[in-house]
């Protein structure tokens, strides 16, 4: 029996005011071990305790064997963003067992696997260790299992030493084995037996502590590529034609789960989509188009080098004037770059895709719940404006589970833009393909199946008329693009609007975008308290609209926070409105991790000393 | 029907102009041309709808012909390579359409290799075209990946590689309708782009082509005068439309039919040795001795009307995918909280 004489008393114990719900906990494991179950079983937990939390993964291009760590930021104050300190580290892994150890912050809790016979070598920490494969192994886990469920035995123990509600856990499992009993009950038990040797053998040394609150209710967790399909299922896709890339995937493979429940016909059973994975993002775009082209509403979704690859085709729908919906869940480029880190470098590339004179709608979601809005909305932009409509997500928002606002079903009817059938021949006098009748810009466009004699018409990427019939004639050439200059300037009054927040007696601003969001806010809450009141625009879509020209021109100077490495949106930015070039100030960090609020802090204060 | 006949219209009440396209911008005497006009009058006879059919192209002479050709259809010229992935995602609006693409051997060889493997391993239902005249036509006449090793061509010096079978790509792709034919035996384009409209896969049709502008010398393999000495047809070939029903005065033995899905049949009689182009198995050898004996081999090489199409793949609605109403793409209001609650 053990008793508290016995219990592993941390070498020094830290004295300290108890911290509650402010903190990062980070796992060290090794890539392919399955900690990601564990992972987000604390994830779910916390959140369901009411406590704001996020969860990131930081994880290698591999599939087994290199480290890989997965971090869990909790925040009373509701801050999201990825801290760049660790509080609680959870070491599971031999060979990040040092550089873990000093990661951590002074005074910081070092939760570790004891079979890794390594020394704890510093004394400004709270070092426990863990039996995990002792545990696992009393387990009733088979043992091809084990190293599965010896996860489980650090989210028992860091649920007893921080105060994880144990009923929360089990919601937590319940959802990700999906109610089926045997795993939930396997997964548990080691939870059970894991806390309950915590609570016999070790003694509390440390300040961290969890406690419920109640600032998740009515929030939903999910990840970014998620909410991009569900989007797109609710704007009606009816074509995915897709090709794996990291971190892409799961946005196609997340239509592939949920098409079948939302969009078979509940009459027939048919299905009202198709999905293709194609050989290449070439083909991928190339069917895309070909079904944007042909009436569907078509989707692919790729990242970087995928975009590179889709070029081509992306600068043929822009001149064919044919709709498509593009997602970029972007990753650090250039090159294969670091395939499984988070950047924002495709803002330039993306905007301008193609050979020639091409620039493109493009909408930046800047929240789970918004790569859901903005994923049905792209539908709609694309097929009125009949061209490619780009949505620039990344590696963090795509792949990583959020706390966000519950999605809302779309407030507007389906907008198919301006098509002809049949009966719309009837009494049509003078219609040619690509005739601006209403003087905006967008022609008429028929479908393939359109039986009228009339309709047909010869789609093509090279010289045309209005009529579609092959020109070289360089009036013709110069109408062709000047229309849709037009087109593309009537576009921008319909982008959906940025997101503007003024704080009392700020006479400088900030503009980002994207995953930053988190970040930015927390950052902007520091340097109010260091007397520095700052406005924030968060974009929302490329091209700009007339309010972010205003917000430019009504602040002194204006950072723009981004990141990669050449400030490609503050570029953009200086473009659109050049008297005030010199007044915008680029500050970007690339390094591949999701951008903390102390950096943006760090950054503002030093351009402001200045 | 008689007075029909007459006036020169077919059964669908359209006369053979209304199956044309453009004037054609193409050399004088190219076997692109040749084709075209085949495309024109297989249509018109076969009385299809020129608003049932979709043209689809690539990048180079041959894929400018689609103007040529079905004037009321629609079409897309799409990317040098890129077609097959263009014609997948738009049959895919509406499967009642008939795919007719055309393409060239750089097209569908070189830069389209991938994509022409691909299209054939998803078995699109679709006639795919390739107007094969071993040279670059539109960039002044360099070697395609299908002019013979020592071809010889003026300003581009000697082909130094081995030439690439469009037709042995395509058996090894397996794809479940394989024919070559010459641009020179305009009957046999015909037939044969007759049987590929019928068949539900698809249907390639490797056509030499000559380019009378850059590689019609006597000896070179894609010209007029080498075709015509070398070709070796596997059979006389006769497409049968499903109304018709003609006997067949074949002595036993030297004629093979082929049941087509829509009821439709081919009729292949012997013209030499055996040949059964339902049988995989022993192309290759037969590709390979004909090359041997420099013959240019032509005729319905493989044939599978068994296999799924792409679409046989998917299980689709009635109505074109295109025609659905909002109603029927989008999810019912209800069903949000629902899926909100999957969220955790």
């Amino acid at each position: 029996m053990t008793t508290v004489e016995t219990k592993i008393q941390p070498d020094k114990a830290i004295a300290s005011d108890p911290v509650v719900n402010d903190f990062s906990i980070s796992v060290a494991t090794m890539n392919g071990s399955g900690s990601q179950t564990s992972n987000l079983t604390l994830l779910r937990a916390l959140f369901k305790m009411g406590i704001p939390v996020s969860g990131k993964n930081l994880f290698p291009s591999n599939i087994q064997g290199l480290p890989t760590w997965y971090t869990i930021r909790v925040s009373k104050d509701g801050y999201l963003a990825r801290t760049e300190t660790v509080e609680i580290m959870v070491a599971m892994n031999a060979a990040t067992f040092a550089k873990d150890q000093a990661a951590l912050v002074p005074g910081g809790v070092f939760f570790y696997a004891n079979d890794i016979k390594q020394a704890i070598t510093r004394d400004d920490i709270v070092a426990y260790p863990m039996p995990v494969k002792k545990l696992a192994k009393e387990s009733d886990a088979p043992a091809s299992l084990r190293t599965y469920v010896a996860n489980m035995v650090y989210v028992g123990v860091l649920a007893q030493m921080l105060g994880i509600d144990p009923q929360r856990i089990e919601q937590a499992l319940d959802f990700h084995f999906k109610g089926k009993e045997k795993p939930i009950k396997l997964n548990l038990d080691v939870i059970e037996k894991a806390a309950v040797w915590a609570k016999e053998n070790l003694a509390k040394s440390d300040p961290y502590f969890v406690e419920d609150l109640d600032l998740t209710e009515g929030q939903i967790m999910a990840s970014g590529n998620t909410a991009g399909a569900l989007g797109s299922i609710y704007g009606g896709v009816q074509f995915v034609s897709w090709y794996p890339i990291t971190p892409a995937s799961s946005l196609a493979e997340s239509c592939i789960d949920f098409l079948p429940m939302l969009r078979d016909d509940p009459e027939t059973g048919k299905n009202t989509y198709a999905v293709v994975q194609a050989e290449d993002e070439l083909a991928a775009i190339g069917m895309a188009v070909g079904a944007g082209w042909g009436g569907l509403r078509s989707l692919t979704s790729t990242s970087g080098p995928g975009i590179s690859l889709m070029t081509e085709y992306a600068s043929m729908a822009y001149y064919a004037e044919t709709p498509v919906v593009i997602w970029n869940v972007q990753r650090m480029g250039p090159s294969t770059g670091l395939p499984t880190r988070t950047s924002q470098g495709d803002i330039n590339l993306t905007y301008y895709l193609g050979h020639g004179d091409t620039k493109h709608i493009v909408l930046l979601p800047g929240s789970v719940n918004e790569c859901f809005e903005l994923g049905w909305k792209a539908f709609d932009l694309a097929e009125r404006f009949q061209t490619p409509v780009f949505l620039l997500s990344d590696l963090d928002m795509g792949m990583n589970q959020w706390m966000t606002e519950p999605f809302e079903y779309p407030d507007k009817e389906i907008d198919r833009g301006k098509v002809l059938w049949e009966e719309d021949f009837e009494g049509l006098e003078n219609w040619g393909r690509y005739l601006d009748i209403d003087g905006d810009g967008i022609p008429y466009r028929t479908l393939p199946g359109n039986r009228h004699a009339q309709s047909g018409y010869f789609a093509r990427g090279t010289g045309h008329d209005d009529y579609a019939n092959y020109t070289e004639d360089p009036e013709d050439w110069v109408k062709g693009m000047d229309r849709l200059l037009v087109k593309f300037e009537n576009a921008r009054k319909e982008m959906p609007l940025p997101e503007i927040v003024s704080r009392d007696g700020a006479t400088i601003g900030v503009i980002a975008f994207g995953s930053t969001d988190p970040a930015v806010c927390e950052a902007l809450d520091y340097l109010s308290e260091d007397g520095k009141e700052i406005d924030y625009l968060r974009l929302r879509a490329l091209p700009v609209v007339d309010e972010v020209r205003e917000f430019i021109r009504n602040h002194e100077r204006v950072y723009v926070v981004e990141m990669n490495r050449d400030g490609q949106l503050h570029q953009i930015l200086s473009l659109e409105v050049p008297e005030r070039a010199t007044q915008l100030i680029s500050l970007t960090h690339n390094d591949g991790l999701p951008l903390t609020a102390k950096w943006i802090q760090g950054a503002i204060l030093d351009e402001e000393r200045n | 029907m008689a007075t029909q006949r007459q006036s020169k219209v077919n059964l669908v009440n359209l006369s053979k102009s209304d199956y044309r396209g453009a004037p054609t911008t193409l050399c004088q005497g190219c076997g692109h041309n040749s084709i075209n006009s085949q495309i024109i009058t297989a249509c018109y006879e076969l009385n299809i709808l020129p608003e049932d059919i979709v043209k689809f192209s690539g990048i180079g002479c041959s894929s400018k012909s689609p103007t040529y050709f079905l004037e009321r259809s629609f079409g897309f010229n799409g990317l040098h390579g890129r077609m097959p992935s263009l014609a997948t995602g738009a049959l895919f609006a509406d499967t009642t359409l008939t795919g007719i693409a055309m393409s060239g051997d750089g097209d569908t060889i070189s830069i389209g290799m991938g994509q022409f493997k691909h299209v054939m391993r998803r078995n699109l239902p679709m006639v795919y075209i390739v107007a094969n005249n071993g040279v670059y036509g539109l960039t002044k006449g360099q070697f395609s990946a299908t002019a013979e090793e020592g071809l010889a061509l003026k300003g581009h010096g000697q082909n130094p590689y081995m030439p690439i079978d469009i037709v042995w790509e395509a058996v090894v792709g397996r794809a479940t309708f394989v024919a070559r034919s010459f641009a020179g035996d305009p009957k046999q384009v015909r037939e044969l782009l007759k049987a590929a409209l019928s068949h539900r896969g698809i249907a390639v049709l490797d056509i030499i082509s000559p380019c009378v502008t850059f590689n019609n010398q006597d000896d070179a393999h894609h010209s007029y005068a080498w075709g015509k000495n070398h070709e070796v047809a596997l059979h006389d070939l006769s497409y049968v439309p499903l109304a018709e029903d003609i006997m067949v005065d074949y002595e036993e033995g030297e004629s093979k039919e082929v049941d087509m899905h829509d009821g439709s049949r081919i009729m292949l009689s012997k013209l030499g040795a055996d040949y059964d182009p339902t049988d995989r198995s022993k192309i290759l050898c037969m590709l390979e001795e004909a090359n041997k004996k420099q013959e240019l081999i032509t005729g319905l090489i493989y044939i599978d009307t068994e296999q799924n199409s792409l679409f046989d793949m998917y299980n689709l609605p009635e109505e074109p995918l295109n025609r659905l109403t909002n109603d029927r793409i989008r999810p019912r209001r209800e069903t949000m909280d629902k899926v909100n609650a999957m969220m955790f």
